[in-house]
């Protein structure tokens, strides 16, 4: 471990300021797109699984195997 | 009767285009007369020092150039979009690279072309020395050829879209920068007593690559654009 | 061999496949980048010449790596889109292009924020910032002409056609401006000054560089799990999966 401290850590002589700034942005970014997906994916499935059951009795209707 | 062969078609249709253009002067005059005004704003924005400018005077006129063409770019194929003409060209025989590029050739004629003949008369406004001149005109001459071609397949791609606009700027200005760059860089060249063969070789090159490839991508546009 | 070719282009075995691919891709990818960034930030010695700013080096590099590489991506199967007409292949190209262009958007970051302790100046028009810049330029462009289009077919064909103008115009766009600012360099301001990099440095940036690459195949399948969902909403395949997730 090269820092002899948590705060040489963060202060990392002057330099913290923008190393840690860079590597928080880059990690919410990084989250913020493995996130958004997955989310989107959770609320279409919610509202098909809803929509699927309003539309329960209507057996067959407008399905169809693939597109 | 036979249909005509590709090459009368297609200078059929560039003189077509050309008669179109000449038929409304002021859609002529507009992108000359937005090149005048922007280049006026350059002094009334840095000030009327005549070294300063005669520094900025290559990019200034290289940059105004662009932007008057970018204004026009969206006009090459949008008129015959509108009446249903260009559909009719879908049908045709005759290859539609070649249409396109009658297309691009006509507005090329009546932007770039008159652009670079009319820019010495304002590099001089802006100072710019006397024997860059030339190379001021040979590279627009080509830059603009250029810009023609790349602005059409911007054109084609949004021509069928209602609210076309600002989106074509954005499409076809990253693909404008390198042809800005050694364009600027052979008048600056010229300016500081360089060789600028180099720069117009260049330019050269990058006109051969996009008469070769940019209506292949504009006729793909159309396509798209219009089955659309 | 055909026949394995032809199963891409269905949608039910790609979002299945997928699925099985992120199960385990995603903990290995999050693993590694952890293990990256902590080796860079804590194991490495600053570089000589420009002390501990250097170690955004392990995060702007691969970002900017796999936003080119993002691109050529989204390009290929535009074009493949394009030429045998194959739905998958325009998923794909749909799917990467936001993820791209958040890559570039950390590259430019990342860049500008290395920029002010080396330089003292928050933006630098140094060639590959520059080309960076223009690159982001370029995804923006391409998430917008997707948008202005209704007809979502000719949105994917049109962006096919813009990224493959995108992907002929990238190597003019970054020799030209690599060449402008090598003809405007006036101080000995060298970007590319790690001429020789330490192969303590160098281990730990090709382990940041693949894992950005698994990073962007998970954020890619996530993407185009989703937008297959919803272009196959109407399907009996997507009816059957949301019945049994909906029992579970």
């Amino acid at each position: 471990m090269y820092f002899d401290s948590v705060h040489a850590l963060l202060t990392m002589d002057g330099h913290g300021v923008y190393v840690w700034s860079a590597y928080l942005v880059t990690i919410t970014v990084i989250a913020t797109t493995l996130l958004v997906p997955r989310y989107r994916r959770k609320r279409l499935l919610q509202r098909l699984t809803a929509e699927f059951k309003r539309t329960k009795g209507v057996h067959g209707a407008n399905t169809r195997e693939q597109n | 009767m036979s249909a005509p062969g590709i090459w009368q078609f297609c200078s059929r249709l560039l003189r077509r285009q050309l008669l179109l253009a000449v038929r409304r002067p002021i859609d002529i005059a507009n992108p000359l007369l937005f090149f005048a005004m922007v280049v006026a704003l350059f002094p009334l924005g840095l000030g009327p020092e005549p070294e300063k400018l005669a520094g900025f005077a290559p990019g200034v006129l290289w940059i105004t150039a662009l932007l008057s063409h970018l204004l026009t770019s969206d006009s090459v194929f949008r008129s015959d979009f509108d009446d249903g003409s260009l559909e009719q060209l879908l049908l045709a025989p005759q290859p539609l690279y070649l249409s396109a590029l009658a297309y691009i050739g006509a507005h090329w004629l009546t932007t770039g072309l008159l652009l670079a003949v009319v820019s010495p008369l304002f590099a001089l406004m802006l100072n710019l020395p006397v024997a860059a001149l030339g190379v001021l005109v040979a590279s627009l001459l080509l830059g603009t050829a250029v810009l023609s071609l790349l602005g059409a397949i911007g054109a084609a791609l949004t021509v069928g879209l209602k609210r076309g606009g600002m989106l074509i700027s954005l499409l076809i200005l990253p693909l404008y920068m390198p042809v800005l760059i050694f364009g600027s860089a052979a008048v600056q060249a010229a300016v500081s007593g360089n060789p600028t063969g180099p720069y117009l070789a260049i330019l050269g090159a990058l006109l051969c690559l996009a008469i070769a490839l940019a209506p292949l991508a504009a006729a793909a546009g159309l396509r798209i654009s219009i089955d659309a | 061999m055909w026949s394995f070719f032809h199963k891409f282009g269905s949608p039910p075995w790609l979002y299945a496949l997928s699925g099985v691919i992120l199960r385990w891709l995603l903990p290995v990818t999050l693993l590694a980048l952890l293990v990256g960034m902590v080796w860079g930030l804590l194991f490495t010695s600053p570089d000589f010449r420009q002390g501990n700013s250097y170690r955004i080096i392990y995060i702007h590099v691969p970002a900017a790596v796999v936003a080119m590489a993002g691109y050529y991506l989204m390009a290929l199967a535009g074009a493949i889109n394009l030429i045998w007409r194959m739905k998958m292949a325009d998923v794909a190209m749909k799917a990467a292009a936001p993820v791209g262009a958040a890559f570039t958007f950390i590259a430019l970051f990342t860049g500008a924020v290395w920029g002010k302790p080396t330089w003292g100046t928050w933006w630098v028009w140094d060639a590959r910032i520059t080309s960076m810049l223009i690159l982001f330029f370029l995804y923006l462009g391409v998430l917008a002409l997707y948008e202005a289009f209704e007809n979502k077919e000719a949105a994917g064909k049109a962006c096919a056609v813009l990224s493959l103008v995108g992907m002929v115009n990238i190597p003019i766009i970054y020799k030209s401006v690599d060449w402008w600012y090598s003809l405007h360099q006036s101080a000995s301001i060298k970007f590319t000054g790690d001429s020789t990099i330490d192969s303590s440095m160098l281990y730990p940036l090709l382990l940041m560089i693949a894992s950005f690459y698994a990073l962007f195949t998970c954020c890619l399948l996530l993407n185009m799990r989703t937008e297959l969902l919803q272009r196959e909403s109407r399907t009996q395949w997507v009816r059957r999966l949301v019945s049994a997730a909906g029992n579970n």
